[in-house]
């Protein structure tokens, strides 16, 4: 089991989500966050240009078994690269994917524990 | 607006009956301070509908997109308040041109020529002049409902420019000018007292039209676009129900009897259709919401406005509950059609105000009737006066859809309507105002 954990562009978001669904996998958490990363963002206050610091990012939780890491992985990467329509390089803050071992997960309602569970 | 004939012929009457007491003064009229005072609130009244609607549809979209969708009321505030000082005053209450398409009087022009006048009702004419302003101003900004979430700034600010100048500047001369052709239809003329046909029909049509030329948005129907601030519609809702009392009461240019009828005609209306619509979704959906309650409000409202002068209150609160009833049938037929009117610019403007402007006909007061009777010559029917209101609605309706479809096409080949798919996604605020519209949801 893995715990998959994107952080994507706000703008993507709704691709990405419905690309996922697309793919089959419906059970996802996504929260609003920001941070720093290479990106610098501009927005313009009262004619004056201001790099905010601290850019708004959608973040993506996603449990899976381990045999549907790969699909979630590429289907997140393909939505969620900007100029994603014409196989599109991506650019500077597109966002980051990390992957790490779930030790366990339960489901609440029935006490199912590890694979049948998520 | 109609109720200026109306005023007149009773001014034609206390004139005559001074007459015969004393030497009337010569020239212009005096300043009624009363009339003008409650012209002035009026306006100020009007005014104020205008950030109340940027509330109302910037509390309806996504949290990208508020700051954009204001600002399609408040660009509105500037744009078109400078037409209507340049050409617009002019264009509608102007003398006939071209056949009677609109109105001209080089006077008012920069409205250079009526720096001291006095209006027959003893109000400044600057004071009317700035209130029907408003009248320009809240209508285009109505049509940004239709196609809420997915328009360049630059695109709609030409769009509404030229919707101002070639549907709104003729409609407005057509309906409440002295010499325009559907003011004088019929035995008294079509009845509009505050703008149904010329702000919300026309206003609901074309966006209509608009919604259907320019497509959905990304992802509509599919995914749910949720409103990112309700308290915000509520009170943008609230803030159109007060200042629509200036709408409907100030469109009696006057401060006396016929202010005090469109006035309560206005409040029984709103609360016939908010309660209505409560009651309806009640049934319906087992939970009065929010925006159902102020949706009623609206429909009630929109569909007093052509006939606040002319009915009583029962008349009026029939035609709110009426609105509210076929406008919540409406907007589940347009989720059927699958059209992306987003804010349902037509299914409670366009809707309601057809509505009003027709089933008025049923709840006119008898002392109208009576006075149109006298005018067409000892007879004037009930089915006359439908045949007069259904003409209006249709040849406003025909001639919006058809203008505007005419400007959408001549805005989306030269500098482009619609958003990109990119700027779309990434929110109206960040692509064409460099802004977000809450600071507070990140921590900077």
């Amino acid at each position: 089991m893995k715990l998959i954990t994107a952080i994507i562009r706000e703008t993507q978001m709704d691709a990405v989500r419905e690309a996922l669904i697309e793919a089959n996998i419906t059970r996802i958490t996504i929260s609003r966050v920001s941070g720093h990363g290479q990106q610098q963002s501009v927005e313009i206050y009262r004619g004056q240009k201001v790099v905010p610091n601290l850019i708004p990012k959608s973040k993506l939780e996603i449990a899976v078994n381990d045999k549907y890491v790969d699909i979630t992985v590429d289907t997140i990467i393909k939505a969620a690269r900007s100029s994603s329509d014409a196989m599109g390089d991506g650019s500077v803050g597109d966002g980051k994917i990390f992957i790490s071992t779930l030790d366990d997960c339960i489901r609440i309602r029935t006490n199912e524990r590890g694979s049948d569970a998520i | 607006m109609k109720q200026r004939k109306w005023l007149k012929t009773t001014l034609f009457g206390i004139f005559i009956l001074c007459m015969s007491g004393n030497v009337f003064a010569q020239g212009e009229p005096e300043i009624d301070t009363g009339a003008t005072a409650w012209m002035l609130t009026s306006t100020a009244l009007v005014l104020l509908m205008i950030p109340g609607l940027a509330m109302f549809y910037g509390g309806l979209v996504r949290t990208k997109n508020v700051l954009g969708t204001m600002m399609h009321s408040f660009a509105a505030m500037g744009i078109m308040t400078v037409m209507w000082i340049a050409v617009g005053y002019s264009m509608c209450f102007g003398s006939s041109v071209f056949g009677g398409w609109f109105g001209w009087n080089p006077d008012y022009v920069m409205l250079s020529g009526i720096d001291t006048k006095i209006m027959e009702g003893g109000v400044p004419e600057y004071v009317f002049s700035m209130f029907q302003g408003k009248f320009a101003i809240i209508a285009p900004a109505l049509i940004a409902g239709a196609f809420a979430e997915r328009v360049k700034f630059k695109g709609y600010m030409l769009f509404i420019a030229l919707w101002g100048f070639f549907v709104y500047n003729p409609l407005c001369h057509w309906v409440w000018a002295e010499d325009g052709f559907l003011f004088n239809l019929g035995a008294n003329g079509a009845i509009d007292f505050a703008g149904g046909t010329v702000v919300h029909i026309s206003a609901g049509v074309s966006g209509l039209v608009a919604a259907i030329y320019l497509g959905g948005r990304r992802g509509y129907p599919k995914i749910t676009i949720d409103p990112n601030n309700l308290v915000m519609t509520m009170i943008g809702g609230g803030l159109l129900w007060v200042g629509w009392f200036g709408f409907n009461a100030g469109s009696s240019v006057s401060s006396g009897l016929s202010t005090a009828q469109a006035l309560t005609a206005t409040q029984a209306a709103a609360a016939a259709g908010a309660l209505s619509w409560m009651i309806i979704e009640g049934l319906h959906q087992g939970k009065a919401t929010a925006l159902g309650f102020i949706s009623g409000v609206l429909a009630g409202l929109v569909a007093v406005t052509p006939a606040a002068g002319v009915v009583q209150p029962s008349g009026a609160m029939a035609l709110g509950a009426m609105a509210a009833g076929v406008c919540y049938m409406f907007i589940l037929l347009k989720n059927k059609l699958g059209y992306d009117d987003s804010l349902d610019a037509f299914g409670v403007h366009g809707v309601g105000g057809i509505i009003g402007a027709i089933f008025l006909v049923f709840f006119i007061r008898k002392s109208w009737m009576e006075e149109a009777a006298v005018l067409a010559g000892g007879d004037w029917t009930l089915v006359q006066q439908l045949g007069v209101q259904i003409a209006a609605v249709l040849i406003a309706m025909v001639y919006a859809g058809v203008l505007t479809y005419i400007i959408l096409v001549i805005v989306s080949k030269t500098i482009g309507l619609k958003s990109s798919e990119a700027s779309e996604m990434a929110g109206l605020d960040n692509s064409y105002h460099g802004e977000h519209g809450y600071g507070m949801l990140n921590p900077n």
